[in-house]
């Protein structure tokens, strides 16, 4: 074991799959000398060759359709888009190839690739680098969407992404990258994609969460605990494919569900939770499920975000609003 | 000869075509030689006349209803046979999506073709053909996965070419000068094929570019272009055939402006009258590839255009048979719609995939 935060972990991740495997390659834009602008990928181009590990031409469709390149010729691209908002260009590559190519040609060409996006705000950026783009590739048939919330499923979720034999957007919560700090094994482990997980039990509301958000909804938990509430807090971990029976479970014995995301509200990854907890946990409801989301408003320059970044406060507000009803 | 000089000298600002010989056939290089057998150039011939036979078929199955949306690829022969004839079963082809001569080369079945085009992926497995990619339809987006393959193949060590295809108006697309720019950065074997056949659909080029030509956009990624007659098999063979030779020897990526015309429309739901003229089809009607190597081969006595209508009437019998073989294809199944998404199916589509058969099942049908 040792003791690292998430920048660690995903480096150790990559470090550990560029060891094992020569099909991966690294690369995208400052990734090689300068180690990304997160230093996510410090150190890699060093021991592994900037053969492997190298900085690309400044255009994501071309780091996005050249990955797909290589993945169908046999190689195990991890590109990275450096910040959410960057990654738009490469969306034609995403949406109508990378996630495609193996239905299109029936399983003849595949594209185990892995897409690493650092997303989200808080970090008091310009405009672009703050965004929770998710529900687009959450809606797009052919990908896999996962998003670590500490620095230990950080890495086995990566490693499980490198691993797995189809496209995997690995979206980073850059605003926690170092924020939180625990033990992570040496060796390598992996966390199935697809599953959610209970990170406390609680009896009267189940909060789902994912990301940044998990760290505040576990600060508005201590505030509802103080009001006798007590909440069970679900790390979705995987945008898609949910895990439906960790969310049912959960919300079929608590009867109560808030979903808490920082991406905005209009069909995003909050409302299909709740389609799927109304599926699924209907007769047990005793409230209406809620969400609480990012506002379907562009997220404010750095100055305007602590109306639009959702405190633990407002997640607690929203706690004891649904237990009371 | 095309060679190391010629590309030294050839400067794609020039406008210069390259072309072997004449609209009459007849060669215009002097001391010019095929580097091809009589047979081959027989053969590549014959292979254009079926190409043709197929289009010519395939938009008459349309008509009648057997099958959907085909672009036909009358008078952009030459640059199909020829690219079939030098790439290489190692080699990577990357369509667009109007090369069909290439990809029977390549080793595609035609009653895979029919069967994508009637509307099936399984018409996309290739089952007999190496290293052969999809149809593409977002213009040029193929191209940077051509740039990533060029990247592989030097990585793995590989002597393998790429060829990624694109058309006149793919030429304003972004990723076209994103391809051209990774493939020249990464040192990328790659020919990149440019079909100016005139038109993006409907949009003239001279509204797509105020570029002298299309292979001058090569130039500024330090990748050598060169502007050849599309319409001249000898000369799009002599290019390929060096382009590759180049490619691999100076792992540098390698462009070539096929300057062609589309005789057809661009698909069958095209009406090209709308928007071109009569005088213009005359003109490029005179540069028909397939008459210029006809008379290049009776001239030299090698064939007698009175076989003609047998041969294609051979070829109609192997063409329906193919068409028939497609339209025989076993019935679209729930399978096909959820089976290739994901090596294993993820319990959610298992859940979509089960309630529809259920509802199914209320119906009466059987899958």
């Amino acid at each position: 074991m040792k003791v690292m935060n998430m920048v660690q972990a995903i480096n150790d991740a990559l470090d550990l799959k560029l060891q094992e495997d020569k099909g991966v390659v690294v690369y995208g834009e400052d990734v090689g000398v300068e180690g990304g602008v997160f230093r996510v990928t410090e150190g890699l181009q060093l021991k592994h060759g900037a053969d492997r590990v190298f900085d690309s031409p400044l255009a994501e469709s071309g780091i996005a359709g050249t990955a797909l390149g290589m993945a169908i010729a046999g190689m195990k691209p991890v590109i990275e888009m450096q910040f959410d908002g960057f990654v738009y260009p490469a969306m034609n590559q995403i949406l109508s190839h990378i996630s495609r190519f193996r239905n299109r040609t029936r399983g003849k060409f595949t594209v185990p690739m892995v897409i690493r996006i650092p997303y989200g705000g808080g970090i008091n950026a310009l405009e672009h680098h703050s965004e929770s783009p998710e529900a687009y590739f959450g809606h797009t048939p052919g990908l896999k969407v996962v998003i670590p919330s500490t620095p230990y499923d950080a890495k086995g979720l990566l490693i499980a992404a490198i691993e797995d034999p189809d496209p995997v957007i690995y979206m980073e919560p850059k605003r926690i990258y170092r924020a939180i700090k625990q033990e992570v094994p040496e060796e390598k482990y992996s966390i199935p994609i697809g599953k959610a997980k209970v990170l406390t039990p609680g009896e009267h509301i189940t909060v789902i969460a994912y990301g940044a958000m998990i760290r505040e909804a576990q600060k508005a938990m201590v505030i509802a605990k103080e009001k006798g509430i007590s909440v069970e807090l679900i790390d979705l971990r995987t945008i898609w494919p949910i895990d439906r029976d960790t969310i049912s479970a959960s919300v079929r014995k608590t009867g109560r569900a808030l979903v808490v995301t920082e991406a905005p509200q209009s069909y995003g990854p909050a409302a299909e939770l709740i389609a799927v907890i109304n599926e699924e946990a209907f007769l047990s409801l005793e409230a209406p499920p809620a969400r609480l989301t990012g506002f379907d408003t562009v997220i404010p320059l750095p100055l305007g975000e602590k109306h639009y970044m959702i405190s633990p406060a407002r997640i607690a507000y929203e706690i004891e609003k649904i237990v009371k009803f | 000869m095309f060679d190391l000089k010629t590309l030294d000298s050839y400067k794609p600002i020039d406008d210069k075509l390259y072309r072997v010989m004449d609209e009459k056939g007849k060669i215009i290089l002097k001391d010019w030689k095929p580097s091809i057998s009589d047979p081959e150039i027989l053969k590549a011939y014959q292979d254009l006349l079926f190409e043709r036979t197929v289009d010519l078929m395939a938009v008459s199955y349309q008509r009648q209803g057997r099958m959907y949306t085909y672009p036909p690829n009358l008078g952009q022969e030459a640059i199909h046979i020829a690219a079939g004839k030098v790439i290489q079963p190692e080699d990577w082809l990357v369509p667009a999506f109007r090369e069909l001569g290439a990809w029977l080369a390549k080793g595609v079945k035609l009653s895979e073709i029919f069967l994508y085009f009637k509307g099936h992926e399984d018409g996309s497995k290739f089952l007999n053909a190496n290293r052969m990619l999809p149809v593409s339809v977002p213009i040029a987006s193929q191209l940077v996965h051509a740039a990533g393959l060029g990247y592989a193949m030097n990585y793995q060590n590989e002597q393998a070419a790429v060829f990624g295809f694109v058309g006149d108006g793919g030429t304003s697309e972004g990723d076209f000068h994103e391809a051209l720019n990774f493939a020249s950065v990464w040192n990328a074997p790659v020919v990149f094929v440019v079909q100016n056949n005139q038109f993006a659909i409907s949009v003239p080029l001279k509204m797509q570019t105020r570029s002298i030509n299309l292979a001058v956009k090569g130039v500024a990624y330090d990748v050598p272009s060169v502007v050849v007659d599309g319409n001249d098999f000898f000369a799009m063979h002599e290019v390929m055939s060096f382009a590759r030779q180049y490619v691999l020897e100076n792992k540098r990526p390698f462009l070539i402006e096929a300057r062609t015309y589309r005789i057809g429309a661009h698909t069958t739901s095209d009406d090209p009258t709308r928007y071109r003229s009569k005088e213009e089809e005359e003109i490029w009607a005179q540069r028909d590839p397939a008459k210029r190597l006809q008379a290049w081969l009776v001239k030299h006595k090698l064939w007698d255009p009175a076989q003609e209508d047998e041969l294609t009437a051979q070829f109609r019998k192997q063409i329906d048979a193919e068409f028939e073989a497609a339209e025989n294809y076993p019935e679209y199944k729930l399978d096909d719609v959820f089976g290739y998404m994901y090596e294993t199916l993820p319990d959610e589509l298992k859940r979509q995939k089960n309630n529809y058969q259920n509802y199914l099942k209320t119906q009466g049908a059987t899958q």
